[in-house]
Order: structure tokens, then sequence, then C-alpha cells
């Protein structure tokens, strides 16, 4: 007995069966399930248990599905973009920058300032910032710089963007400016005495070297994203859908089966996405 | 003063009391089981009010539990967890669904004690003797049972109700006059260009569709068989309108909760929308002018009452009924009156109501003094008259009830399409 405990396999295991258990039933278990309940059916009142392809037909057969699917991933691809250039200019400057260890702690502390409230409430305030009558307009109005308020503003997509922006980037941030930290110094003297220009030792030396955390960052941004079903919801004024809204419409109309469908679909999507961006960078090896 | 005033009398008085109670026993024991019963109630929020919780308890003695849901919610418990609730507070369409389902008992009339002051609307439709029936779910379609136990609907004053009325009202569109500065007297309004990326509907498909369907009669697009129960066809041509004037920009946002609808009007970045009448007050309570505009072609309307779950009886029974023909008898009425719903037996709600609030909010009066509502916000000035009039001049132009069609899937359907579009 004590000499299976002792044997590394065994006690390995064991130490590895806490969180075996935990994301078994927090997380395999819920999501098999999804995957099983995508198979029912569903009257007004009740959900059946099926073996039915029938929410999958519907699903595909709806050319609303590819529409909110292609808004899903270009609101994915744009905020991306965006995160990345901001995130990976904020982090740069924070690194290579900013030159005492106290400073850098300070600034990093500071962009994690607006989340010390809760996201709804640093979305839901952008309503009346760029609202028809709002700040942003009556500024512009004032200026002179516009005669007519800009109604592109709000409920547009630009607001849903600004807003995805605005939420995700320091996700960014983080993990750029935690690669970038760690990268040997040396190395970059090293370019230098070589001859490198700053821009080659950006192109050929930093970004190389921060690859794993842009796409630690960009992991978190793409999910973030295409799960997301509120901020599309509030800052399109409910004009606008991507997946998670379908989601929550189902739900709403207690529609769970095909509602389990859709996100069976959309986990799919989004696996994919990762898997891909895996094969890019190995990040068990950069890490 | 003394505070323990014994007299010989009053101690002599005590005894035959106690004498005649244990001589008698059942009334006192009635009396202290009905403190002990527990009615859970659940609905939908507009009537749920912890105000008529508290009241409940102070008159009637025993508790009432109340839970609000969505009406989804609310449909889904009614039908299929009959033993989760003792009261269904629910609207007449849900219980077009519901019903079926036996998961409700019909209720004596004769044991409701006003039953006869009901409006007609709940008995046999009209309002008036020459009153025209509204499409939709009339809730009179839905309001009576052939017997106890039965699970279907009769047309005439069977006995026999399904649901009691406790609140209704008469929906339109909400106007910002200040600024739109013309008078508005049609739906069609809604999809006018004057008012491109200024108008709002709400995005609920069940009651959505219905006020979209006002706009497109009013237009004259479609001719509907009947606005509460529509063909997949007149389906898919109202959202084909309303698609391409959501794509040409016509609308600023779509609201799904109340506050939502509160705050696209009050930051005026919609000027005509599908309003609830509550909201408005909430717009106008801030200062805002805000008109709850009656419109030609006639209100869209709703109503709600409770039902009793199958599972009740005996003192719990007698509660419900005695909860019942307690809402019936003013005091709820008023309260939910000085709200602008109205009650069911709206002469009860009057003793509850002052004479000048009962001329604004019933008889379509100029109010006197300021109207406030019960929780004390001052809702109207002297001089001011309820949007709309009176109650007759408002219900009695309704022009199709709430309901629950038989394409309702395909209609959902096709709503999320329209949203997604």
């Amino acid at each position: 007995m004590l000499r299976y405990l002792k044997s590394p396999d065994v006690t390995g295991w064991l130490l590895a069966a806490p969180l075996v258990l935990v994301l078994a039933v927090f997380l395999v278990l819920p999501v098999l399930m999804i995957g099983v309940v995508s198979f029912w059916q569903a009257t007004e009142f009740s959900i059946v248990p099926a073996l039915s392809l029938e929410n999958y037909e519907f699903l595909f057969g709806s050319a609303v599905t590819y529409d909110v699917f292609w808004n899903t991933f270009r609101y994915a691809l744009i905020v991306w973009a965006l995160t990345l250039g901001i995130g990976f200019t904020v982090a740069f400057f924070l690194a290579f920058h900013v030159r005492t260890l106290t400073w850098q702690i300070a600034l990093a502390l500071i962009c994690t300032v607006p989340f010390w409230t809760s996201n709804v409430i640093r979305m839901i305030s952008w309503i009346p910032f760029l609202g028809r009558n709002g700040i942003a307009n009556s500024t512009l109005l004032s200026m002179g710089v516009i005669d007519q308020p800009l109604e592109w503003l709000l409920f547009s997509d630009f607001s849903v963007i600004l807003a995805f922006v605005h939420l995700n980037t320091i996700f960014m941030i983080i993990p750029i400016l935690n690669t970038m930290m760690r990268i040997d110094r040396s190395l970059i003297e090293a370019a230098r005495d070589a001859g490198a220009s700053g821009a080659q030792i950006l192109w050929n030396v930093i970004i190389p070297l921060t690859k794993p955390g842009i796409m630690i960052g960009t992991i978190f941004v793409l999910t973030l994203v295409m799960g997301d079903f509120v901020t599309v919801r509030f800052m399109s004024g409910s004009q606008s859908a991507n997946v998670g809204r379908l989601i929550s419409n189902d739900v709403g109309l207690l529609q769970y089966p095909s509602a389990s469908a859709t996100a069976v679909v959309l986990l799919c999507a989004v696996l994919m996405v990762v898997g891909l961006l895996l094969r890019l960078v190995d990040i068990r090896k950069e890490l | 003063m003394k505070k323990n005033h014994y007299t010989r009398r009053s101690l002599l008085k005590g005894g035959a009391a106690a004498l005649a109670a244990s001589a008698f026993p059942a009334p006192m024991i009635w009396a202290q089981e009905i403190k002990d019963i527990t009615l859970r109630q659940f609905g939908t929020g507009v009537s749920n009010l912890n105000e008529v919780a508290a009241k409940v308890k102070e008159d009637l003695g025993f508790t009432l539990e109340m839970t609000a849901l969505d009406s989804d919610a609310v449909t889904q418990r009614a039908a299929t967890q009959p033993d989760s609730f003792d009261i269904a507070d629910i609207e007449y369409w849900i219980c077009k669904k519901v019903w079926p389902t036996g998961n409700l008992q019909a209720m004596d009339t004769k044991k409701i004690a006003n039953y006869n002051k009901i409006v007609g609307i709940f008995r046999n439709g009209k309002l008036n003797p020459d009153s025209v029936i509204a499409q939709g779910t009339a809730p009179h379609t839905v309001g009576f049972t052939s017997g106890p136990g039965g699970t279907d609907f009769v047309a005439e004053e069977s006995g026999w109700m399904t649901l009691i009325p406790t609140i209704y009202n008469a929906d339109t569109l909400g106007i910002r006059p200040d600024l739109i500065g013309r008078p508005i007297e049609s739906w069609t309004e809604l999809l006018n260009p004057e008012f491109k990326g200024k108008a709002s509907i709400l995005d609920i498909s069940s009651i959505g569709i219905m006020d979209a369907a006002m706009v497109c009669e009013a237009m004259g697009a479609i001719q509907y068989g009947d606005k509460g129960n529509m063909t997949k066809e007149e389906i898919d041509k109202t959202m084909a309108i309303f698609t391409e004037a959501k794509k040409a920009g016509q609308f600023r946002a779509f609201w799904k909760s109340f506050d939502e609808s509160v705050n696209l009007m009050a930051s005026g970045e919609v000027v005509i929308q599908s309003m609830w009448s509550p909201a408005i007050t909430a717009v106008k309570s801030k200062g805002i002018p805000c008109v709850y505009q009656p419109l030609k072609e006639g209100y869209r309307s709703w109503g709600g009452g409770i039902g009793l779950s199958a599972n009740l009886s005996g003192v719990a029974l007698d509660a419900a009924y005695e909860y019942i023909n307690w809402y019936l008898s003013g005091w709820v009425g008023g309260f939910l009156m000085r709200q602008g719903y109205y009650s069911a037996v709206p002469e009860t709600s009057k003793e509850f109501m002052t004479a000048d609030e009962w001329g604004y909010w019933f008889e379509g009066k100029a109010a006197a003094g300021d109207i406030t509502n019960p929780f004390g916000d001052k809702l109207a000035g002297a001089g001011d008259t309820r949007d709309g009039g009176s109650f007759d001049e408002r219900m009695g132009r309704v022009a199709c009830w709430n309901s629950v069609m038989d394409e309702n899937q395909y209609m959902v359907r096709k709503w999320n399409e329209f949203i997604a579009a």
C-alpha cells in the first residue's frame, strides 16, 4: 500500500485529483450537458429529451445565423486589432521607456483603475457621454467642429467596438507587459551593438520575444468578445446581434435546446480559433 | 391614566368571553389558523407589490408571499410547477396557455361578493352595451369555464371564472411633444421618415409584434384577420415592413426593460416609441414633457387577474377567496388606480381615492390640485388632465388585446431575425 503511494505515478495523479474533480464537475459535465440538451426538443412549456437534429437544421438553415456569426467574428477581429495596437504600445512604453520599477508598477496599477467598478457600469457610462445630447456631441458643437449632433456615436457599431476596446484592452496589456519585462536587456544591447535600428530591434527582437504574451492576450480578447452579449445589446441599442445575443434571446424564451445548439456551434468556432492560435505559437515552450 | 385598568366589570366580561369561546371553539380556532396560513403568490412585477402583501397581513391576518418573475418564466411555472404556488397573478393571454393544463381551479362567482360590479370587459366583453369587442385575447373569451374541474373556455358567464380580473390598462405610443412640435394622431407616425433615427419599439416579441401590426394596419399596408392571431403570411409581411424601416435607420434603439424606455425618452434619443404608462410617469417626474398619446386607431390593451392553484383546498382555499374579495373591495383598486392602472371594480376603489384623484384618473377631469402617486411623487398639477381622457374614452377604444398566437414559435423566430437584421 505504502509502496503504491510512494510511486511517483500515483502521487502525481493524487496531486492532480482535486483539480481534475473540480474541472470535471464544473466544466466538463456542464459542457457535456449542453451538448446533450442541444439534441432535445422544446415545446412552449417543457423540454423533451429526444435525439433530434431539428435545432441544428434550423440553425444552419437560417441566413440570420450566418449573418450573426459573421458579425461576431467581425467584432472580434476589429476589437483584436485595436486592443493589440493599444495594448502593445502601452506595454512597450511601460517596459522600455519607464526606467524605475516603482514607476512601472505604479503606472501598471493605474491601467487597472477602471476595473475598480463593474464592467456593466463602465459600459453604460458611455451612453450618456455619446448620446445625441451627450457630452461628446455638445462639446463638439460648442467647439464648432460639427453643426449637427453625430448620430453614429451611440447605438452603432462604433459604440459597440469602443466599449469592447475600453473593456478589454487591459487583457492585452498585462500579458504583453509580462513577457516584455522578462526579455533579457542584453539582447537589445547586442542588437544595437550589431548596428540594428530601433525599428529593426522592435521587429526582429522584441516582437518575436513577446509573441506568447500577444497570444495569451489574443485568446483573452477573442473569447471575451465572441462570448459577450451584454455589451452588444446595450451599446447597439439592441439593434445589432452577435451569437451571444442569439443564445440569450433563446434562453429568455425558454428555448433551452436551441440555445444549447447555438452554444455548441459557438464553442466549436471559438475552440477552432484558439486551436489555430496555439499552432502558431507554442505557449508552453515560451512561458 | 392607568395602563392596567381592570374593573370588576371588564373581568366579568372577559370571563364570559372565555366561557363562550370554550363552548363554541370553532371561530376562534379558525381565526388562529388563518394567521398561520401563508399563501404563495407569483406573477409579473406590475401588481406584485409589497404594499399589497403588507396590507393583507394587516387587514386579513394571513401572510402573502410574493415572487415577481418575467412573463415567460411565469407562464412556464404556472404550466409546469403547480405545487410551487397557491395564487397565480397572470395576464389573460398567459391564462389561455396555462388553463388547459388543469393547474388552476375554477372560481365560484357566487363566492365573489362584488362579482356583479366587475366591469363588462371581463364578463361579456362589452364595456358598454354597444361596444365592439377588440381583436386578440379579449379577457372574457378566456375568463369563464364550464364548471368546477373544467379545462375549457366558455363564451357565456357560466358562474365559474378562470381568473379574477385585478389590473388592466390601455397602451399606446409615448411622445416628446416638445421635440415633435406638432400633433400626433396615428400609429403610422412611428415609421414616419420625419422621425428617422428617433423612433423606438420594444424588443419583447409578443408585444412588439402587436405594436408593429397596429402601425402596418394604420398605414393601410396590411389588412389583418386578427392582429392577435396572425397567419404566417401576415407575420412575414409585418416583419418585412419593419426590417426595411430598420435598415433605413428609422430606429434609434430597441428597448427591453422599463428603465431603458425611460432613459431613451428622457435623454431625447427617441421622440416617439412604444411605451408603458408608468414609464411615461417616470419621464414626467423628471420634469420632462412626455405624453401618452391617444391615437385614432385605438389602444393595445392588456389585463391581468389572479387564479387559484388546483391544489388549494380547505382553510387555505377559504383564505384565498377572502383575499380575492378583499382585492376587489377597493383598497388595492385605489392603490393601483393612483398609479394609472384600472381596477376591475372601479366603484369600490372610489372610496379609497379623493374626489380629485377619482376625477383625474377615472373621469378624465382636470385636476384641482396636485396629483400624487401612492409613493408621494407628484404626477400632475392643477389643471392637468389625463392623456387619453376618461376610463370610457380609453378602455372604450381598445383595438387589440395582448395575446398569444397559434404561430407563436414562428413569430418569435421571425422577430429574432428582425432584431438581427
